[in-house]
């Protein structure tokens, strides 16, 4: 296997992108990482994409071929592939180009995501986000995504005394976070008063528990180490990439307040890239319900199972805490782009481990992006380091 | 009504699972192949009893589309007494639901596509108060 740099990362604004279509927003993505890595276009060897639901968003599918017409690139007739899973269709294709380019089959690689949603309405579109769950025997109950977190969180707090204080203090630091983050989607503070008094969605989850769905788009560009040498004097490497997968439906898992997905995926990556835990300095992870990001502390190793809580409350996971998590915004407040948001993850991490993070900047030397369908039946972790 | 509805009619009206001869496991819903002995399944269907306890609970306000008539509803993941776990709504008050509660199975009502107007029913849990 040969080692796997990215060499360029571009990324759309995020969030309700009502006078952007589905191609402007892409190749605003596009063509900001093609500059960022100094590509004319010519070099690129393949695309691999991740996008959940063209079909039931946009009436589209065929969207692997779209998206590489619209980026100028159908001339060239260079293999396009679209890969799909739930939420964590950005994760896969990130996974699908780096497999690419280690295994020697192709040089220069783009992995992107994009999904644009808000050509439905909010209800159509929570409708599809949760078809990344079982569709027949929990969505049909009245079971959708935020009332599955739901009960995964009810359950957190009577085993390990989580509070919805603490879920409510994930939703205020990412919000603080994303105000430093320029594609982001809310950039306003938030207070712990308004998180724990917004309306109930589904107890105990609150509005402000729940990521948007947004629009959005994110593209990397990656090469083999000895053609990255050619692009950029910055190189950030992926050290690992391991996805996992777990029963589709929450009732059918071993344990609900774990994610056994993220566990086996994460052990594997530390593993491949040598390291521990505690080796991660910045991590951005699948906060598409609060309650999500604190079982991600606990399934990532970053604190033992049940302890997750107690990250947010000792401010660990701050900015400017000992393992920054979502500098971004996260899901939550950077928004929630569904099959764009395991890549606008890759995003953020590089764009750290360069020191091109602008306001929001952490020390970083390794990073880890954890990228999750519905409710933790995918899984990918991904290892990145300077 | 959809074909994907009307072929699981059987297991979602009767709670009709599966059991799996070699390991021993029941399974609800229903499967063909046993995840613990994949080709040494040896799988038959079953008559569920009904009774079980809530493992975990939410009451939905931001309803879906085809439940908005019964919001606020509670769904709950239910341990049956067999084994298996199983989502299925609620028939209570939201403020007596509590973690390890014993309920029972009912048919009921689950909702109506807003323009066809079909009815869909299934099971749903009451709370089983002999035992409780
Ligand atoms: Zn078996």
């Amino acid at each position: 296997m040969r080692r796997v740099a990215v060499i360029g990362v571009g990324c759309s604004k995020f969030g309700e992108l009502w006078d952007m279509s589905f191609r402007d927003i892409v190749l605003s993505a596009g063509i900001e990482a093609l500059e960022d890595a100094n590509l004319e276009g010519r070099e690129i060897d393949a695309i691999y994409v991740g996008n959940m639901s063209g079909g039931r968003y946009l009436a589209q599918e065929h969207i692997s071929a779209l998206i590489a017409d619209y980026a100028g690139l159908a001339e060239l007739h260079i293999p396009s592939t679209r890969v799909e899973a739930g939420d964590a269709s950005g994760g896969l294709a990130l996974r699908q180009a780096y497999m690419a380019v280690a295994s020697g089959m192709h040089d220069i690689v783009i992995a992107a995501g994009a999904e644009k949603v808000t050509d439905v309405g909010a209800e159509m579109a929570m409708d599809i986000l949760s078809s990344s769950a079982d569709r027949e025997w929990e969505v049909f109950c009245g079971a959708n995504l935020p009332a599955l977190f739901a009960m995964i969180a009810r359950l957190h707090m009577e085993k390990f005394g989580t509070k919805p204080e603490d879920l409510a203090k994930v939703s205020v630091k990412n919000h603080r976070n994303a105000t430093l983050n320029p594609k982001a989607q809310f950039r306003r503070e938030i207070s712990l008063e308004v998180a724990l008094n917004s309306p109930y969605v589904a107890e105990p989850l609150r509005l402000f528990d729940c990521a948007p769905i947004s629009d959005g788009a994110s593209v990397v560009i990656l090469a083999s180490e000895e053609v990255a040498r050619k692009y950029t004097d910055t190189p950030v490497y992926i050290s690992a990439c391991c996805q996992a997968s777990d029963y589709i439906a929450l009732h059918s898992r071993r344990d609900i307040t774990t994610m056994d997905a993220v566990v086996y995926a994460s052990k594997q990556a530390y593993k491949q890239a040598g390291i521990e835990p505690k080796d991660i300095d910045v991590a951005e992870v699948h906060d598409s319900f609060t309650i999500a990001e604190i079982i991600a502390y606990e399934d990532l190793g970053f604190v033992e199972k049940g302890r997750g809580a107690e990250l947010i409350r000792e401010g660990v996971t701050e900015l400017d805490g000992e393992i920054p998590v979502n500098p971004s915004g996260g899901l939550k407040a950077c928004g929630h782009a569904i099959g764009a948001t395991g890549i606008r993850q890759a995003v953020e991490i590089v764009l750290h481990l360069r020191g091109d993070a602008g306001k929001r900047q952490v020390d970083a030397e390794r990073g880890l992006a954890l990228n999750i369908g519905g409710t933790g039946a995918t899984a990918v972790v991904t290892i990145f380091e300077r | 009504m959809l074909p994907r509805f009307w072929r699981k009619i059987k297991y979602r009206y009767n709670l009709v699972g599966t059991y799996c001869e070699n390991c021993g496991t029941y399974y609800y819903p229903p499967r063909n192949l046993c995840p613990k002995c994949r080709r040494k399944s040896r799988i038959k269907e079953v008559q569920l009893s009904g009774k079980g306890k809530v493992i975990s609970y939410s009451i939905v306000h931001d309803a879906p589309e085809n439940f908005k008539m019964m919001k606020p509803y509670v769904v709950a993941l239910i341990q049956l007494d067999e084994g298996p776990v199983i989502t299925s709504q609620l028939v209570c008050k939201p403020e007596e639901v509590k973690i390890g509660m014993r309920v029972k199975a009912i048919f009921r009502k689950y909702g109506e596509e807003g323009e066809s107007g079909i009815i869909y029913y299934g099971t749903k849990f009451v709370p089983d108060e002999k035992i409780s």
